[in-house]
């Protein structure tokens, strides 16, 4: 985040207590809940696993990796694998790690599909892991995982 | 009915690989917000939306509080033969919505 | 407050240069030009753009009789996108009847008023940034024209007296942000130049569709000052001033900001 300042006339220090003013202005609907833990993530994953083990690659996770507002965030998760009736992504699952709860997605694709990709906008509470994992047609599991860091709005202000 | 805007091509040649793009409004409230008297916002988002393809289902997605306000969703088909596209989002306190798309495949 | 942020604040007032004045005619930049390419390309697609929901929500709108006259928007004026092209440029305009500036949310609701003898729209209201929306998107891609009636000189020269008037705990006036240092970023954010070339927008933070003074009112409350209240006066001669401060500058509404 220090790399996003440029100071005003002032030190460093001084634009980041006013920052806070302006974060911690208002009273309302940043309170946030009990997170979803590293281990709500794991257990959430095995939901949907099992027992199987999940291997890294074939699925490419396209989340901007600096976010302007963490309440709605372009991903665009695909798959490196054919669509064919013999074999093909059966579906694709999406987790984060620190939302007050760790499933954000689960499509399920059809062989006619002819691209295993999805596109949708998430929100992010926070600075997190997201984590995509695609069951193939032949059992197997496939994940990708990124980081994403989420800015806090400057200004925000009450609910209407 | 709420407002959907669905995106799929009139026309398309039989065997393409053709995108088809949904934005549905809807609050998606997440149910962990709180008013300023500190009551929490019950939740109210969409659960659930299925695409089908004369009948026959070819995309659905499972949504969950993590998924932004008016929920868009884009996603891939094989264009095989003319016919129309169904889609159908289901959620929290009875909401149902649908919309339709024709396409010619030539 | 700690009285540690509020010697911060203290110091920022002391040292903020003077105002530096209005912003050079060929560094003027729209909201849009400081935003992602994601963002970018959200508000770019039509089919991707949240904002067009209420578009659509506003052709319906603009179509259904309403009133104790049972008349449309239509009935009166026809196709949207004939008799609506580049009205919501020329807006805030001069209205002779209250001898003031009405912005476009007001000129629906006199419409509504008048001819189809319905109540009015709330500030806010999903119906009124609808139809906004709808006759904002009429004007896309035309320059902004507000201000030129000679009949808003008062007008405007009170909307620059309060752009460039310090007000709330932070003593902070519109220009010392989005005159004076708008290539600067504030936390994550960038301090943009406050063209409001988009209105009504969809703003993520929001979730939702806003209008130029809702924006406003959330600027007022983030430098701690007391908002204008929707509508008043004061907030009109505000928004005639930005968006002759505009002028020239191309609307993209509805548009789509962080």
């Amino acid at each position: 985040m220090d790399s996003m300042f440029e100071p005003l006339h002032l030190s460093r220090r001084h634009l980041l207590q006013l920052a806070g003013t302006f974060a911690s202005a208002l009273p309302l609907i940043t309170v946030r809940p009990a997170r979803a833990t590293p281990a709500m993530l794991a257990s959430a994953i095995r939901n949907v696993v099992g027992e199987a083990h999940v291997q890294a690659g074939k699925v490419r996770l396209d989340i901007p990796p600096l976010v302007e507002n963490g309440n709605t965030v372009p991903m665009t998760v695909s798959v490196d694998h054919p669509m064919t009736p013999e074999s093909f992504v059966k579906s694709i699952h999406v987790f984060n790690e620190k939302n007050p709860q760790p499933n954000v997605a689960n499509f399920f694709l059809a062989p006619s599909a002819g691209r295993a990709q999805v596109t949708a906008r998430i929100r992010l509470a926070d600075t997190q892991k997201v984590v995509a994992i695609a069951k193939l047609s032949d059992g197997s599991f496939w994940s990708a995982t990124v980081d994403v860091i989420v800015t806090l709005a400057a200004c925000t202000e009450e609910m209407p | 009915m709420a407002a959907a805007l669905v995106n799929v091509p009139a026309k398309a040649r039989r065997g393409a690989v053709i995108e088809i793009k949904t934005l549905m409004s809807h609050v998606m409230e997440p149910g962990y917000r709180h008013t300023a008297a500190g009551e929490v916002v019950p939740r109210d988002i969409i659960t659930s939306f299925t695409c089908r393809f004369n009948g026959a289902e070819i995309f659905r997605a499972d949504l969950y509080p993590a998924i932004a306000a008016n929920p868009f969703l884009s996603f891939f088909t094989t264009a095989s033969e003319s016919g129309k596209f169904e889609f159908e989002w289901i959620g929290d306190n009875g909401f149902v919505a649908t919309a339709s798309a024709a396409i010619t495949v030539e | 407050m700690t009285p540690r942020a509020l010697l911060a604040v203290a110091l920022l007032g002391a040292a903020l240069p003077a105002l530096a004045g209005e912003i050079a005619t060929a560094d003027r930049r729209s909201g849009y030009d400081f935003m992602s390419p994601e963002t970018k390309a959200m508000q770019d697609d039509d089919t991707a753009n949240p904002a067009m929901l209420s578009v659509l929500d506003g052709e319906t709108l603009w179509t259904t009789k309403a009133g104790a006259a049972n008349k449309s928007c239509n009935d009166c004026h026809g196709a949207v996108d004939v008799s609506m092209k580049g009205v919501a440029a020329r807006y805030p305009a001069f209205n002779a009847a209250s001898a003031a500036p009405v912005d476009l949310g007001q000129r629906v609701n006199l419409c509504r008023g008048q001819h189809q003898e319905a109540e009015a729209f709330a500030p806010e209201s999903r119906e009124l940034l609808a139809l906004t929306a709808l006759i904002a998107r009429q004007s896309r891609g035309m320059p902004i024209t507000a201000g030129g009636d000679p009949r808003l000189t008062p007008f405007l020269a009170r909307g620059r007296e309060l752009f460039v008037q310090r007000q709330g705990q932070l003593n902070l006036a519109c220009a010392n942000c989005h005159d004076d240092n708008w290539d600067k970023h504030l936390a994550g954010s960038s301090i943009t130049q406050g063209q409001p070339t988009g209105y009504p927008i969809y703003r993520l933070e929001w979730q939702g569709m806003g209008s130029l003074q809702r924006r406003l009112r959330g600027c007022m409350t983030g430098v701690r000052a007391q908002a204008f209240d929707f509508d008043a006066p004061d907030m009109i001669a505000l928004e005639l001033y930005l968006m002759s401060r505009a002028r020239g500058m191309t609307i993209d509404a509805p548009a789509v900001r962080p």
